[in-house]
């Protein structure tokens, strides 16, 4: 890759007192195409603290769910992690066997999917797919079933005993989701994936499934990465935010300083962009013009550069850095070493 | 599943009666007239109009159309012209030979057919699967009666190996005189079936809830089992269903090619010598059959899929 050597930090090493659980360096991931490599993640470096909510942002496209799936090594095909550590404990999960991937998954690491409608197998009923997961587990069926009933009555599934006997075809979407997340939580995972977990949900069932997922993850204590395009959701759930942009993290941080203090002119306009955020009444919701670079030609520099207000010519030539703001917040931008900031 | 399976069996009744009706209506459709056939050239008016009543061919469509339900219903069948002999007598006769025949012919092919889709899509890309392909496709092109013609000149002709003609007598012996002719019927269902069940066995794979099962950890063994091939298989299933008919039809030049007794051979000389009882006596057994197979293929897959068992 003809990108400079970055300058790499992390918030452990800035003396925060969160302890890390996933530690990721460096990552970069292409997609094969027939017209040549897509570069769709590029030097990301995050780092997952124990026992909070770490969200990922973006719009779509920009890498958020190829992160997720790197993370549980469920990447496509045509995917290849070409650089970088994703470290979690002693492995590194960037390099790493079949075998070591199928110990870590459905222990370590549990994930939640997009599409509840299809992330359950249709031919097997609720409890035959609660107890397949625990396969690991040296106990009668019984105990199982009975760990599988416990998980459902965490999630509030009505009836659970009875609903062990349904298939997911029986079951609502919101329902099914449940399940969804009654399966992750049961294998005990230290770091839960979960990617757009509300995206194919209503309004009314993305708020109960944001609550539930806080209230677990308040109770089981694992770290949660939380990946969204929905900014009201991440700021209601998350306690970090790590903002995408065209297969990089721009901006990263605390979701209080982020939010409230913006420090990349992506963040800024993405947060402008947020109908929740419009007071007045209008009709014309406000968007960020341009579109997302083609990724099998990263250009030089800023890879914000072509829809940044605020370009110049450094933009145009120096690939920035990750430079701090005040706290745990650091931002992919010139402007922050500048000091020309205007928050 | 008891709902539906007494619902779907309503409407293969009802399928079996419609297809009956159609068969009669089509046979008076085509030219030449039964009862000229059977008495020859020479025959007297009045000897044809009497042939023409004893078989009923005197009365309005309609009437005979439901006289021969009537009859069907007891059991009936009607009787040869020719022979006087009971129309079931002579169709159950020959029965047991096609059955037989078609029956280990699916069996083998589809066994095989599904071993063969199975591998080439878990080994999807490699020279194995390439040339499981190239051979599927070939056998598909090649029509049954060509691969009959070709069999009996191979192992039967030049290599001596097995019998070519008749159907044998005893265990042993109507085995060996079911190789050739099974093995012509089947061989173009292996390509058929391994290339349905290596498609859906890929889309299965694809499918968001096997990557989820992948992200538990379970083992590649386990989700081929337990959550890809009951799904990957039901297009296979169905399409046994209704191949059953086509096995009759491949049946028919198989059993002429190989002298061998069944449905298909009384068939055809029947219909050369338009004996209108036998030709419907033997179509009508044929029909309900293959209604039934499509009746088990699609209770197989409601047994398989539970959200089949929803819509009819």
């Amino acid at each position: 890759m003809s990108e400079q050597k970055l300058m790499h930090s992390s918030n452990a090493m800035r003396g925060d007192d969160h302890v890390p659980l996933m530690l990721i360096e460096e990552l970069s991931v292409d997609f094969s195409t027939a017209r040549g490599p897509i570069h769709a993640l590029r030097h990301i470096s995050l780092e997952v603290a124990a026992g909070r909510i770490l969200g990922l942002v973006g719009e779509s496209g920009c890498g958020k769910s190829s992160l997720a799936y790197s993370l549980i090594g469920l990447l496509a095909g045509n995917a290849r992690i070409t650089h970088g550590v994703i470290r979690l404990g002693d492995d590194d999960l960037a390099h790493l066997s079949a075998a070591r991937w199928r110990e870590l998954r459905g222990k370590r690491i549990a994930m939640i999917f997009q599409d509840p409608m299809t992330s359950l197998n249709p031919v097997r009923t609720i409890g035959q797919q609660m107890m397949d997961i625990q396969y690991r587990e040296r106990i009668t069926r019984a105990e199982k079933r009975k760990f599988a009933v416990d998980f459902l009555a965490q999630v509030r599934i009505p009836d659970p005993e009875a609903r062990l006997d349904s298939y997911p075809h029986e079951l609502s979407g919101g329902m099914r989701q449940r399940v969804c997340i009654a399966m992750a939580l049961l294998t005990r995972p230290d770091l839960l994936i979960a990617d757009e977990p509300t995206t194919a949900l209503d309004a009314t069932l993305e708020v109960q499934i944001i609550h539930l997922l806080r209230e677990l993850q308040q109770k089981f204590g694992c770290s949660v990465i939380f990946v969204s395009h929905h900014l009201g959701t991440v700021a209601e759930l998350c306690d970090d935010v790590a903002v995408m942009y065209a297969g990089e993290v721009v901006e990263q941080g605390s979701v209080d300083e982020i939010f409230r203090q913006p420090a990349h002119p992506y963040t800024q306009a993405l947060l402008e962009c947020d109908p929740g955020s419009i007071r007045e009444a209008t009709r014309i919701l406000p968007t960020i013009p341009g579109g997302l670079p083609d990724l099998r030609q990263v250009p030089t520099g800023c890879i914000f550069q072509d829809r940044c207000p605020q370009v110049f010519e450094r933009c145009r030539r120096e690939h920035p850095g990750f430079h701090l703001g005040e706290r745990t917040q650091m931002a992919r931008c010139h402007l922050i070493e500048q000091g020309e900031m205007t928050p | 599943m008891i709902y539906y399976a007494t619902q779907r069996f309503l409407l293969s009744v009802l399928i079996v009666i419609v297809a009956i009706s159609l068969l009669t209506l089509m046979l008076h459709v085509v030219p030449g007239d039964p009862a000229t056939m059977i008495l020859g050239p020479r025959a007297t008016p009045e000897l044809i109009e009497q042939t023409r009543v004893a078989m009923g061919l005197d009365q309005p469509l309609p009437v005979q159309i439901v006289k021969f339900f009537g009859r069907i219903l007891h059991g009936d069948l009607g009787t040869d012209v020719f022979t006087g002999r009971a129309v079931s007598d002579i169709v159950f006769e020959q029965l047991p030979y096609t059955l037989v025949l078609i029956a280990v012919s699916i069996l083998w092919s589809s066994v095989l057919g599904i071993v063969l889709g199975c591998y080439s899509a878990l080994r999807a890309g490699t020279w194995l699967d390439t040339l499981s392909g190239i051979l599927s496709v070939g056998t598909i092109s090649i029509p049954a009666f060509v691969m009959a013609l070709y069999a009996v000149l191979i192992f039967a002709v030049s290599l001596g190996w097995l019998p070519a003609i008749g159907a044998g007598e005893g265990f042993f012996d109507s085995a060996m005189h079911l190789i050739l002719p099974a093995f012509a019927i089947g061989i173009s269902w292996v390509g058929y079936i391994a290339r349905m069940v290596r498609a859906s066995m890929l889309e299965v794979m694809g499918a968001p809830h096997v990557r989820m099962a992948r992200s538990f950890g379970l083992t590649e063994a386990r989700i081929v089992r337990a959550y890809i091939l009951r799904i990957a298989v039901q297009p296979a299933v169905t399409l046994l269903g209704t191949g059953v008919a086509h096995l009759f039809s491949a049946a028919v030049f198989v059993e002429v090619i190989f002298a061998r007794p069944g449905i298909g051979a009384l068939i055809v000389s029947s219909v050369n010598e338009r004996n209108y009882p036998i030709i419907l006596g033997a179509v009508l057994v044929t029909t309900a059959i293959i209604v039934l197979a499509t009746l088990l293929s699609d209770l197989t897959v409601a047994l398989l899929d539970p959200r089949q068992r929803e819509a009819l």
